[in-house]
């Protein structure tokens, strides 16, 4: 058996794959039955924290808005969040950025609620975008916490809002080279960076900063 | 029991045994390996250009299809479905029907799937260009490709089973691994590529990503390398591997443990606890199998300990194994809980993934096509000292390397837990970054010194000839 073809084709080859399959991938697709996954339509509908966003950029740039996506209703909102999504995919933010905060090492409290499976049942994390790497830090709770300014200059130039960042600069997010002109692509990475935490009630989530000389001062609170 | 050495005397057997050269389609070969560098070299393109962002001396800021974020998706699908996908095809056309004294199922079938696998990585390298990845890591191939390379792995594995499954009798331990490598690449492709896109999210989808990112390696890439290691070693050293009985634990122990691993990749992540920690245990025991396996490549070069000076390709494969042995030991560590908590999300986890991909299974590579380019060529090398130059560039790059990152990720580790502002983290890696750039390009110097060197010998088997 252990020499065999088929002993390796069928025992080896299929049978263990298999086991691993069941045990590891099937076992948490059952566990998560009870949360049925959610569209996009679903997450749009009553997320007044992301319909607010999005108002906000038809106000800011009335003119590149109009242009791309007309009005600022849940029908635009959605299609604005599905390609910001495939753009955060598409240009590799989730190989710098993570999109969950663990229950150690001090991540709750730079970022606010640890990570559970119900803020993942839904279209927009298929595949999940959780990420194996920061180089900059976690967008989880992201939304809400900078303004769609702050946002559209940092995507045009992340040097001038954030000296010392080694984040590339995405010039092809806007009309004319021209960080006041976010196109349809600038519009939608924005709502999407926008809709991360949005969904929770600690909605913009700000760590409480203490500089660093205070820190080393008090080191045991 | 198979005889590992008589694959080696097959032009001299007896009338009724085929010639080595009937059987293999030597210039197919070639291609293979030669394509395989031509995607190192796009791949370590993608590395350079990620790591000239991350010190922000990038000079091409503002190209759309130079984007950093982009070349960091290439860097990483052209080392394993350009590079070492083609080196993997091209020795297992050396070596497949060697083994069996069997050709492969068709010759028109072989020069197929070279131009079709060609197609498929180069269409997922501008797929890729052009934004269109797919948000599965190793498998970032635009899922319109995904169907295709499928149907290849599946023509591959056809082609390479069909002498196989003609051989009778006992088989040697390189094509127990062969034949389960090429179910697992199959099975670990379509799971990775096609569940967690079109079937499940969230959480689940995330598990099958720990799965796909560890069976790549571990189901696909391990096998066939150590399948190889088990061919080339007993040839060059001339003699029988050391123990069979570790042959079979290294094996079946690989086997049964590997797939169970993936989850390790998410840890503290909400996959319940209880399938981290079974991840974690497998883990640890993959360390235990490949402690068996080490023993055992040792074992067989006991007493001719000096092929490492004398003999290159030996040299190359020993320095691999070396580096895999640490590489797993430090595996069986930072799986767990405690290391993770520091560790994960740094550079310390990408100073790994470089040790494993380049330190272990690339440098077998350049250890086969040392030993394969001249007996293809009919040539000896141009120059030894440029063959030394290779080793020694490659190894004290990647040594560097791994030395670097690691201790880059501790420090990041530190920073973030200790709760300084972000930009302490950045500016504190700085000079881990600067040091990581020019290991790089010290481990891209010794490859253009080894294209120089086949060119050269190429050169000189034209005039020969």
């Amino acid at each position: 058996m252990f020499e065999s073809k088929s002993g390796i084709l069928l025992i080896g080859g299929l049978g263990f794959f298999l086991f691993a399959f069941l045990s590891n991938a099937l076992v948490p697709i059952l566990l998560y039955q009870h949360l049925p996954e959610q569209t996009v339509e679903q997450l749009v509908e009553d997320n007044q924290n992301l319909i607010y966003q999005f108002e906000d950029l038809s106000l800011r740039y009335p003119e590149q808005f109009k242009k791309y996506y007309d009005k600022p209703d849940t029908k635009n909102l959605a299609r604005a969040l599905r390609l910001g999504r495939d753009i955060y995919v598409g240009e590799g933010c989730w190989h710098c950025h993570s999109q969950f905060v663990r229950p150690v090492s001090n991540e709750s409290v730079r970022w606010g609620k640890v990570a559970s499976s119900d803020e993942y049942q839904n279209e927009l994390q298929r595949p999940v975008m959780w990420g194996t790497r920061r180089v900059g830090p976690d967008l989880s709770r992201e939304g809400g916490r900078r303004g769609n300014d702050w946002h559209a200059v940092h995507f045009f130039d992340p040097h001038s809002v954030s000296p010392g960042s080694p984040m590339p600069r995405y010039p092809w997010f806007y009309d004319d080279k021209d960080p006041a002109k976010p196109n349809e692509r600038g519009i939608a990475i924005i709502t999407y960076i926008q809709w991360l935490g949005s969904w929770l009630e600690e909605y913009p989530f700000y760590e409480d900063y203490v500089p660093l000389q205070e820190q080393m001062q008090n080191p045991l609170e | 029991m198979s005889e590992p050495a008589s694959s080696d005397h097959l032009s001299s057997g007896a009338n009724t045994t085929p010639l080595a050269r009937d059987l293999v389609d030597e210039r197919l070969v070639i291609w293979y390996f030669l394509a395989a560098l031509g995607y190192l070299f796009v791949s370590m393109t993608g590395g350079l250009l990620m790591a000239l962002q991350l010190v922000q001396w990038n000079p091409f800021q503002d190209s759309e299809f130079l984007s950093p974020g982009r070349w960091r998706m290439i860097h990483t699908n052209a080392i394993a479905y350009g590079f070492l996908a083609n080196c993997f095809l091209g020795a297992l056309h050396w070596a497949v029907p060697r083994m069996t004294l069997k050709p492969v199922l068709h010759k028109a079938l072989s020069m197929f799937i070279f131009l079709a696998w060609q197609v498929v990585v180069l269409s997922t390298a501008a797929g890729i260009l052009m934004g269109q990845a797919q948000g599965v890591e190793w498998g970032e191939t635009p899922t319109w490709i995904d169907p295709l390379a499928l149907a290849g792995l599946a023509l591959v594995a056809a082609n390479f089973m069909a002498p196989i499954i003609r051989t009778k009798g006992p088989l040697y331990v390189t094509l127990w691994y062969f034949m389960a490598a090429f179910v697992w690449t199959f099975l670990t492709y379509a799971m990775g590529n096609f569940v967690p896109q079109y079937f499940v999210s969230g959480t689940s989808a995330g598990a099958i990503g720990g799965l796909f990112i560890h069976d790549l390696v571990g189901l696909f890439v391990t096998p066939l390398a150590w399948g190889l290691m088990y061919y080339f070693v007993p040839i060059l050293l001339k003699k029988p591997i050391w123990s069979h009985g570790l042959s079979l634990v290294g094996f079946w122990g690989l086997a049964f443990f590997y797939p169970l691993n993936g989850i390790h990749h998410f840890l503290y992540t909400p996959i319940p606890d209880f399938l981290e920690y079974g991840a974690i245990v497998a883990t640890i025991a993959v360390e235990f199998v490949v402690t068996t396996v080490i023993i055992n490549f040792f074992g067989t070069i006991w007493g001719s300990g000096r092929a490492v000076i004398t003999n290159l390709p030996i040299r190359w494969f020993y320095t691999g194994m070396v580096l895999y042995f640490i590489t797993c030991a430090q595996c069986a560590m930072q799986v767990t809980h405690t290391f993770q908590k520091l560790i994960h999300f740094t550079d310390w986890v990408v100073g790994h993934a470089h040790l494993v991909m380049f330190g272990v299974f690339s440098l077998w590579f350049f250890g086969m096509m040392t030993y394969l380019f001249p007996r293809l060529f009919r040539q000896s090398w141009y120059s030894r000292a440029l063959c030394e130059w290779h080793f020694w560039l490659s190894i004290s790059g990647i040594t560097v390397m791994f030395i670097d990152l690691t201790l880059a990720g501790v420090f990041q580790g530190y920073y973030w837990a200790s709760l300084q502002p972000w930009e302490a983290s950045i500016d504190g890696s700085y000079p881990f970054w600067v040091t990581r750039l020019f290991a790089g390009l010290v481990i891209i110097a010794g490859q253009v010194v080894f294209v120089v060197n086949i060119w050269k010998t190429w050169r000189l088997s034209n005039a020969s000839a």
